[in-house]
């Protein structure tokens, strides 16, 4: 067996908090070989971050590494002052970070703050320095690299900013690369793009790198040997395939059947929680719908930038068409995913069949009667306005800070059904709360004392209290840990399954839109480009967008846990 | 250049306001101007009346505002009883004084608080960065027309080290021929060293004394904005690519923090121009603010109208240059194009 | 309650300057409500057999050109200097508020006319605006009371537009809509809580600059007139000793000055801790 590139042994870090020491890595121990890629997989406060800022000494001040050793390159990397440490960074090891954005310099053009890397580990002439600039630029596969290396991180996409981040990390030839959620935030098509750049340049240069995800699909199509954290504990180490076949721990196996792609149907995941009440069969009778939407538009206008010698002509007033003629309908008890990446229009439609936005042009008609005509504003003070609620995707956000999850989940019902009187409001709640597995010892409680999961289910149940026939979903999930995420998923089925509510769920995942609806419809700069049932979509696309989509899905590997486990 | 001219463009609605705002706020001001001009309290009804339509004062009030803006477009700015000279040129003539005075203590402020606040963010919790903001915080707190009379109490009463307070020069010396009216400047060209010397005595005491006024907020700005940069993810990106530490500080940091250090200079100006009044009082400097003041207490409302002007017709200027500065700096302003 | 308790002794625990904030204020807060009660000598009696004595046992602060003793129109002064602050801070935060969330909310033209006003205050040196206002309105408390509060105007608008411009299309705004509260409601129970942290910090700044602003007004000889005891006045009328050496008339009330604006500064700070988790170290 040769040495191992990396060899890390009972790490151990406590941060120093307003409540105590807290203890975020506990004897945490792997080796890496040179060349291979590791995934470290886990959730929020696995501690998997931590253990990439501990090897390169970046821990904030707070932290402090209480025991064990790395060792790399025969050096103790936990026993090197920051002047050593400083040497070996960016040159024999270097690490990308979560947000392209913000890790870039704003006010410094990008190949700029390559050739500084490079400057300090390997001087050489301007020119020299700008011909490895450019080539780093070139291995990203970016098209027009002179042009690209004088640009700021503003003007570049997201997806762009991380392969620059790459090409920095990547500039000095460092035998070992930390990559921390390097796709978080980056478009399905994008996310795959960049892993494509990033696997193929560190096989190129023999790098031993280190893949921290929480997405253990994305982890098992690239990395060879993968790593499972939980609460800094180190659970699970073996290669891809034997994870899937043959997982060891609990919590492995939990959050493989946690994660969508691994299961086929909705009852399937995660099968450890109650059992979902079974879907009703079809009627025959065909029922009225819900929801109509026909030929929906909404375009912003924007002035497009010109230059100095236009100064004296009338602005030039271009329209970015967000929403470019839709149809839709939505029958009772039916749950239709509306699936696409940023900037195709899903939210701006969501707010519009939602009556937040008002529409350009079409027809909007809850339960046959059109409301396209009246006002937002209007509306709000309507009784039809309970017909439709909403659940948002940040469960932090959607909030407010100073109510208590009571008054959180009473007021929509407060000001819909003013006629109820307080006993009724109550009941309501409680009703609400239960439906959706909230502790009623909980209902005094605030929102920054409950966690992002117990979050998610106030906001379900703040949309329920008032029994809407209609629940637009935006993105409620992807803010979530995957175990999360896999009970509100169920809890959202339990809920259509047992109170009939109609849910339109927008989302830009999907394998979760698969598992949840009934019927899936995929959008694409404003137009829905494919429509069909959800089997249909997955197995048989017939746009090629849809078909790109599926292709850039990252899949678990195809060793399925076995159903006897 | 069309950032410019669009800037410019955005100047006029804020200008405009400040004209109708000077206008109104001194015809509210108490007194009766023509019976001033008519020079007479005993002066009877029917000579006042004259007087009155001639100044145009019997017009109504909106008729008095377009006389009053087609006035200000001709560089008039009216007659000040004090002096008897026209506002304009009285103003011009003590504009140098003031404006020495704020430049002198503008650099002095500079050159203590940047370095100070800089070296303060380098060094959290050490005995340099309390002392920086133990001191930022007092001399925020101190008001300036006290920090100068103590000022006056330990350095000239007490030690003798600096001269009387009574103005920029001793009275009985020779004035250097005028150029640009700054005392300083005036007697370096004339090669009048003994002149520059006694110039620079006189100015060191008031200078430091509204230096100290902006020195404080700058320091804390400075320090602010420096620890918000430092804390910021790309420098721990460019610590993580091994940069070194100089490197960091001066090419990624000090760039960046310029930023928000930039926008605040103009409010510290603009409190600066406000203060120059209450220096000049104290240390009788014969600037445009303490001619303001004295012509407000012998209700000569003329030149306090083309002093609130002046003062708001700087400070929007100074705006304009912070904010060209400021687009030089930040890229994301879009002044300088890109790929 | 109780996490605000413990909330409360963490940030004393951690800055104890906090704790000196809180001390001072108390000091200030009784001079001002019970000082006048307790005051040894009449801070208006004038007994020219006195005058001009250095701090003594029998006058702590010496006394001033007409016998007056210091300490007691020191203290005297603090209700006045203090009660215009609060007022002046308060009518500006409470327009300010309410105008800034709404043209965050709003935006459209309430927002552009506004801003435009809002440029225009700031257009001025503010304090050449107050001088301007309190000349133009007459001397008295209150026109020193409304020339504050218009020229802190503009800081409150400001914040209040900024700090509603994050929120308003946060998820529970939204959530509010969808759950069917109307424009006012959500401006009245979502927004307005929410940004008075935020406006509660810049308000003890502000405390601090309506004390020197007063102060700075009737240093010139504007707003409060003598022989009302106010600290500005004071430090006017000592201000003509000081070259003469009797430096006590002009000190002593410019220290109390000074204390109270540092008081207000730091409790601003303190407050910012408490309020901005991400100050918190």
């Amino acid at each position: 067996m040769s040495t191992p590139l990396l060899s890390v042994r009972d790490l151990s870090v406590a941060f120093r908090t307003r409540s105590g020491a807290v203890q975020a890595l506990r004897h945490v121990s792997f080796d890496l070989a040179p060349g291979e890629m590791l995934g470290i997989v886990g959730e929020s406060g696995s501690g998997k971050s931590v253990t990439a800022f501990a090897l390169l000494g970046l821990l904030d001040r707070a932290g402090r590494v209480t025991g064990g050793q790395a060792l790399f390159g025969g050096q103790d990397l936990l026993r090197l002052g920051q002047g050593a440490l400083n040497e070996l960074r960016g040159a024999a090891m270097s690490i990308v970070f979560q947000n392209p954005r913000t890790a870039l310099n704003p006010i410094r053009p990008v190949g700029v703050q390559i050739a500084d890397v490079i400057a300090r580990h390997d001087a050489g002439s301007p020119a020299r320095l700008r011909a490895r600039v450019l080539d780093s630029l070139r291995q990203m596969r970016i098209a027009e690299p002179e042009r690209r290396a004088g640009a700021y991180p503003h003007e570049l996409s997201g997806g762009m900013c991380q392969r620059i981040g790459i090409a920095m990390a990547l500039a000095c030839s460092p035998r070992l690369l930390i990559a921390d959620e390097p796709t978080t935030g980056l478009d399905v098509t994008t996310q795959a793009a960049v892993m494509d750049v990033f696997r193929d340049a560190v096989r190129q240069g023999g790098v031993g790198s280190i893949f921290i995800t929480h997405d253990l699909a994305l982890a098992s199509e690239y990395c060879d040997r993968i790593l499972v954290m939980q609460s800094g504990e180190v659970v699970e180490d073996a290669p891809v395939a034997e994870i899937f076949s043959r997982a060891r721990h609990p919590y492995t196996r939990r959050l493989l059947r946690s994660t969508p792609s691994s299961v086929d149907s909705i009852d399937a995941l995660s099968p450890d929680e109650e059992p979902l009440p079974p879907a009703p069969p079809p009627s025959a009778i065909r029922v009225a719908p819900v929801l109509e939407v026909r030929g929906l538009c909404k375009g912003y206008a924007f002035a497009r930038p010109r230059g100095v010698s236009n100064f004296w002509k009338p602005r030039d007033t271009a329209v970015l068409q967000a929403v470019d003629g839709v149809d839709m309908v939505i029958h009772p008890g039916e749950a239709v995913g509306l699936v696409g990446e940023s900037g195709c229009g899903k939210s701006t439609l969501s707010r519009m069949i939602n009556r937040l936005i008002a529409a350009d042009a079409g027809e909007v008609l809850l339960q046959g009667e059109p409301i396209h005509r009246i006002s937002p504003g209007r509306f709000a003070g309507m009784p039809a306005r309970r017909q439709i609620q909403m659940v948002f995707q940040d469960p932090t956000e959607s909030l407010n800070p100073r109510f208590s999850v009571f008054e959180a989940i009473a007021d929509p019902v407060g000001q819909l059904l003013p006629h109820e009187g307080k006993a009724a409001l109550r009941a309501r709640v409680e009703r609400a709360a239960t439906q959706v597995g909230l502790p009623l010892a909980l209902l005094p409680r605030y929102p920054h004392q409950l966690s992002g999961g117990q979050k998610a289910r106030v906001g379900i149940a703040r949309a329920m209290a008032v029994e809407p026939r209609l629940l637009v979903l935006d993105e409620p999930t992807s803010a979530l840990d995957v175990s999360v995420q896999a009970v509100v998923l169920r809890l959202l089925t339990r809920l259509r399954r047992e109170q009939g509510v109609a849910q339109l769920f927008v989302s830009h995942d999907l394998n979760v839109v698969r598992l949840l609806c009934d019927r899936i419809m995929v959008m694409y700069k404003g137009r829905v480009v494919e429509t069909g049932t959800a089997e249909q979509v997955f197995n048989r696309p017939a746009h090629d967008y849809t078909r790109g989509l599926l292709a850039a899905i990252p899949r678990l590997r195809d060793h399925r846990p076995s159903e006897a486990e | 250049m069309g950032f410019l001219l669009r800037r410019l463009l955005g100047l006029v609605p804020a200008l405009a306001g400040v004209v109708v705002v000077t206008f109104v706020l001194t015809h509210l001001l108490p007194g009766d101007p023509a019976v001033f001009f008519a020079n007479s309290v005993t002066a009877d009804a029917a000579t006042i009346a004259a007087v009155r339509q001639k100044l145009g004062l019997d017009l109504p009030l909106w008729q008095q505002f377009f006389v009053y803006v087609g006035q200000l477009l001709h560089g008039d700015l009216g007659q000040a009883i004090g002096t008897g000279q026209p506002v304009a040129a009285d103003l011009l003539q003590r504009l140098p004084a003031s404006l020495e005075l704020t430049l002198v203590a503008f650099a002095i402020a500079l050159l203590v608080a940047l370095p100070l606040g800089i070296a303060a963010a380098l060094r959290p919790g050490s005995l340099l960065d309390h002392l920086c903001r133990v001191l930022s915080t007092a001399g925020v707190s101190l008001p300036t027309f006290v920090s100068g009379l103590l000022l006056i109490y330990f350095l000239y009463y007490q030690l003798g080290w600096a001269p009387e307070p009574i103005g920029r020069i001793d009275p009985f010396a020779i004035m250097p021929p005028r150029v640009t009216g700054l005392l300083l400047l005036d007697t370096l060209l004339a090669g009048d060293l003994e002149g520059f010397g006694m110039a620079a005595r006189q100015i060191v005491l008031p200078a430091i004394t509204m230096a100290l006024f902006a020195l404080a907020p700058l320091a804390r700005m400075t320090r602010a904005a420096m620890l918000g940069v430092l804390s910021s993810e790309f420098i721990r990106t460019a610590r993580a690519n091994g940069l070194r530490r100089r490197k960091i500080i001066l090419s990624y940091a000090l760039r960046n923090a310029l930023l928000p250090i930039v926008t605040t200079l103009g409010m510290i100006f603009s409190n600066m121009l406000g203060a120059n009044v209450l220096v000049e009082r104290v240390f009788a400097w014969p600037g445009v603010g303490s001619y303001a003041l004295d012509s407000l207490i012998s209700l000569d409302y003329a030149p306090v109208q083309g002093f609130m002007l002046v003062m708001a017709g700087i400070f929007v200027l100074v705006n304009l240059v912070i904010d060209l500065l400021y687009a030089v700096i930040d890229p994301r302003t879009g002044l300088l194009t890109h790929a | 309650m109780r996490e605000r308790l413990l909330l409360l002794r963490y940030v004393l625990a951690e800055n104890p300057v906090n704790l000196v904030a809180l001390l001072l204020l108390a000091v200030l807060l009784g001079c001002a409500t019970i000082g006048p009660s307790l005051v040894p000598y009449d801070p208006i009696a004038t007994e020219t057999a006195v005058a001009l004595q250095p701090p003594s046992a029998q006058h702590w602060f010496g006394t001033d050109q007409l016998g007056r003793d210091v300490f007691s129109r020191v203290v005297v002064a603090a209700r006045l200097d203090l009660a215009i602050a609060f007022a002046a801070v308060l009518l500006s935060m409470a327009v300010g508020a309410v105008a800034g969330a709404a043209m965050g909310y709003f935006r459209g033209p309430l927002d552009t006319i506004g801003s435009r006003t809002t440029d225009v205050l700031m257009a001025f040196p503010l304090f050449v605006l107050a001088m301007g206002m309190v000349a133009a309105l007459g001397n008295s408390v209150s026109s020193v009371v409304y020339a504050t509060a218009v020229i802190n105007l503009p800081f409150y608008v400001r914040l209040a537009r900024a700090e509603v411009s994050i929120r308003r299309s946060l998820g529970y705004i939204e959530a509010a809509r969808v759950g069917g509260s109307g424009h006012a409601r959500i401006l009245r129970v979502f927004l307005l809580p929410n940004i008075l942290p935020a406006l509660v910090v810049q308000a003890s700044v502000n405390l601090g600059w309506a004390v020197l602003n007063t102060a700075g007004l009737s240093f010139i000889g504007l707003g409060v007139r003598a022989p009302a005891p106010e600290w500005g006045i004071m430090v006017a009328e000592g201000a003509q000793f000081i070259v003469s050496g009797r430096w006590w008339i002009a000190a002593c009330p410019g220290l109390a000055l000074m204390l109270a604006v540092f008081c207000f500064n730091l409790l601003g700070d303190g407050l910012r801790d408490v309020v901005d988790p991400r100050t918190r170290t």
